[in-house]
């Protein structure tokens, strides 16, 4: 048993790569889910609008990077508007089936042959990060504390997506403090009551999406950058149903509970994953191959996700009384 | 430091890798080819493939096995030659164009496809160039065979939709894990077929009547349970993602990344009837489908208890103050709906293959078929799907097939958002 290695990459893993994507995704579903109450089952879309539009930009026309990035928010708003509009007078789990839908479509025609010049079919796309690790004020060689640590490209990255988490999170407490924010949480207690006070709720939940799909939309190039490459079937459902478990599981309508909630996901899952493969090369499990390890965390989150529905909906941090899901 | 750096990321990378490379890669260690070998929709095996490094080194070799699947693992991401040993093809069969060389680029952790197409000899040899294989037929040739397949997919799909949109009527439940459950009937259908050697047709079965039984237990010990605390609607609908990613992953855990077959009825020759080819066991499996469905139907419209069950799907509190054991006819739907969505999962894999995603991948359009139908109502998740199994097939006419499922998503959010009542529905269902 290398307990060193599993002490190490599950520490690693409370601030590495699949954290900061996962927690900035979060901190979008939290802004539609937590805070306004929209069911949004689309966010893996948001991130591949942006990852594509980006990777796009760069890689199939050559143009600048600062141009990609550009282009990825606007068509990640475009999404939003596209979505939007005709959807947010649905009731919830029509509107669920519709983003879900949504980004199921976004996805198939991403891996399509009949756009593989511009998409790259399920190969994706590569070679777009240069003109963001150009901007990289590290010097080559390894950063860290002891046996963590990181090179100089994770290390740019990883600093990169950690300062806008902040600003995400800061930006969330602020809204949310002001009379905007507090609209946006009548809206998920009881629409009629708020449109009865003149407030245009349609008007507020496109705010909403839109600001949420941003903030989304973010961990979409910090992925795409962080391993300089995009692959259509990476922005399936999944990454949609993990980024809710992790709002449930560190607390819905709460500023930091995205945050620590993939935190603590990918540690979990880490963590259990390497002390399994561990004790399963070692012999203490027969039962399973180490090949079966990677089903058995994913098994996990499942069932962790129907037990805190059930027994803590408002998650670690979250307060019972904030949270939308027994709407309806 | 740099052994941990190391492990770091290969974690990383592997986390990645199973993220990105999805389901039918997801095991596969680093980088590596692979392909499928198929002649005219049969695998073809004993195929030696040979993987030069691009400086011309041999990296490896593999042979295709029974499903014409092979696989080879490079050291490293790069350019690599792949070569079709031609002598080792069955008699009568070419690579297209002749060309048996491939040059793929694999990347990072990353398991690259190899096509190669083998077409009849003296077929798409050197001189044949642009002009397509002369056995095409024309664009209304392919119409009548399309029409085949659309009813095929649409009774699959109708069957998993009856039980969906019957349990969304009685207990407002919108079960994402419904594919699943077509699933579930697959692989049981699996193990009992191919874990105890018995013929396909008992072992469909018992996966059936398991499939019931399953369904029943889960109503009364958990659904049942959830709606007797009041759970939310809501959080029904997120826990019942969770169920789907929880037996989504036993699947893989129990059986494997692998696509597999039944032991019967696997290649079988296509026959003609009228402008149609298709295997019997086509012919057969969509009878067997569509007399099951009458017969539901039937149930419903004629029985007490399909009568109660369709009150309770119209208005849970008359039906219960008219006398009727809601409860008890939730159950029913629940058995019959778990039966229905197992039966389905056997036919899907009659005519296709079994995978452990395959209930995932139909659920959206299990969805369309019940959405489009009217959520809510028996008969129009009959029409519902049909209409959607159609739509997809005949959909190929125009757009490419890979794209086939983008139309019916499309119509899917079309419907919601002109009529969300669907077909059959009424107007007030609308939130």
């Amino acid at each position: 048993m290398d307990w060193t290695t599993i002490f190490v990459t599950t520490v690693e893993a409370a601030i590495g790569l699949e954290t900061v994507v996962y927690a900035l995704a979060a901190i979008g579903i939290n802004i539609q889910f937590g805070y306004t109450g929209l069911l949004n089952f689309g966010q893996a879309a948001f991130l591949g609008v942006a990852a594509y539009g980006l990777a796009v930009t760069v890689a199939t026309f050559g143009l600048p990077f600062w141009l990609g990035i550009v282009i990825g928010l606007i068509a990640t708003v475009i999404l939003a508007f596209l979505l939007g509009i005709p959807t947010l007078q649905l009731r919830a789990d029509y509107l669920a089936i519709v983003t879900i839908a949504a980004a199921e479509i976004v996805r198939l025609v991403f891996r399509s042959v009949a756009f593989k010049d511009v998409f790259g079919g399920s190969d994706g796309r590569q070679g777009f990060s240069d003109g963001f690790y150009a901007l990289n004020p590290f010097p080559r060689g390894e950063y860290g504390i002891g046996p963590i640590g990181f090179n100089e490209r994770v290390l740019w990255i990883l600093v990169v997506g950690w300062i806008l988490i902040v600003l995400a999170c800061l930006l969330v407490y602020l809204l949310m403090k002001s009379p905007w924010g507090r609209v946006l949480k009548a809206i998920r207690e009881d629409e009629d009551a708020v449109r009865s006070l003149g407030k245009s709720v349609f008007s507020y939940k496109m705010q909403s999406l839109v600001l949420g799909g941003v903030i989304g939309c973010l961990g979409g190039f910090v992925y795409a950058l962080g391993n300089a490459s995009v692959q259509p079937d990476v922005f399936g459902t999944e990454l949609t149903f993990y980024a809710y478990t992790i709002v449930i599981l560190g607390g819905a309508a709460r500023v930091l509970g995205p945050v620590l909630g993939a935190a603590i996901f990918w540690v979990l899952l880490v963590f259990i994953g390497n002390t399994l493969s561990e004790l399963v090369a070692a012999g203490y499990i027969t039962f399973m191959t180490t090949t079966q390890v990677g089903p058995v965390r994913f098994m996990l989150v499942g069932l962790g996700l129907v037990l805190l529905l059930i027994f803590r909906p408002q998650g670690i941090f979250g307060d019972k009384r904030e949270i939308a899901i027994d709407a309806r | 430091m740099r052994r941990a750096v190391i492990a770091f990321t290969a974690f990383l990378g592997g986390l990645i890798f199973l993220l990105a490379a999805g389901p039918t890669t997801a095991w596969a260690e680093g980088e590596g080819l692979k392909g499928t070998l198929k002649f005219q929709g049969q695998p073809v095996n004993g195929v030696k493939i040979a993987v030069a490094a691009e400086n011309g080194d041999p990296v490896g070799e593999a042979t295709s096995n029974a499903q014409g699947e092979w696989t080879i693992s490079v050291p490293e991401a790069g350019k690599y030659q792949v070569t079709l040993d031609t002598s080792t093809l069955p008699p009568g069969v070419q690579v297209r164009d002749g060309n048996n060389k491939r040059t793929p680029t694999v990347y990072e952790s990353n398991v690259s496809n190899v096509l190669f197409a083998l077409v009849p000899s003296g077929q798409g040899g050197k001189e044949t160039g642009a002009t397509p294989a002369p056995t095409e037929p024309s664009m209304w040739g392919r119409a009548p065979q399309l029409i085949f397949e659309g009813i095929n997919l649409g009774l699959v799909i109708a069957l998993a939709a009856m039980g969906l949109s019957l349990i969304f009527g009685t207990t407002g439940l919108t079960n994402f894990a419904h594919g699943e459950l077509v699933t579930l009937g697959a692989l049981l259908a699996y193990m009992v077929n191919v874990g105890f050697g018995l013929g396909v047709i008992p072992a469909a079965f018992i996966a059936v009547i398991l499939g019931g039984i399953l369904g029943y237990l889960q109503d009364r010990l958990f659904w049942g349970w959830l709606r007797n605390r009041g759970s939310g609607l809501i959080a029904m609908m997120i826990i019942s993602i969770g169920v789907a990613l929880f037996l989504r992953f036993l699947f893989l855990f129990l059986f494997g990344g692998e696509t597999e077959q039944y032991t019967e009825y696997n290649a079988q020759p296509g026959i003609q009837v009228g402008p149609i080819i298709a295997a019997p066991k086509n012919f057969i499996v969509m009878a067997i489908e569509l007399a099951v469905l009458i017969f539901v139907g039937i149930a419903l419209l004629k029985t007490r208890t399909g009568k109660a069950a369709r009150a309770v799907a119209d208005n849970p509190a008359l039906a219960a103050s008219s006398g009727i054991n809601v409860d008890q006819v939730i159950r029913i739907i629940w058995t019959a709906g778990g039966a229905l969505a197992a039966l389905a999962g056997v036919m899907l894999a009659l005519s296709q293959s079994l995978k452990y995603t395959m209930g995932q991948e139909i659920l959206l359009l299990i969805f369309a078929g019940v959405v489009l139908g009217g959520l809510g109502t028996a008969f129009g998740a009959l029409v519902g799907s049909l209409v959607v199994g159609l739509f997809v097939q005949v959909s190929t006419l125009w757009i490419p097939p890979e794209l086939k499922s983008v139309g019916a998503l499309g119509v899917l959010i079309i419907v919601l958002l002109f009529r969300p009542q669907g077909i059959l529905g009424r107007r007030e269902r609308i939130g």
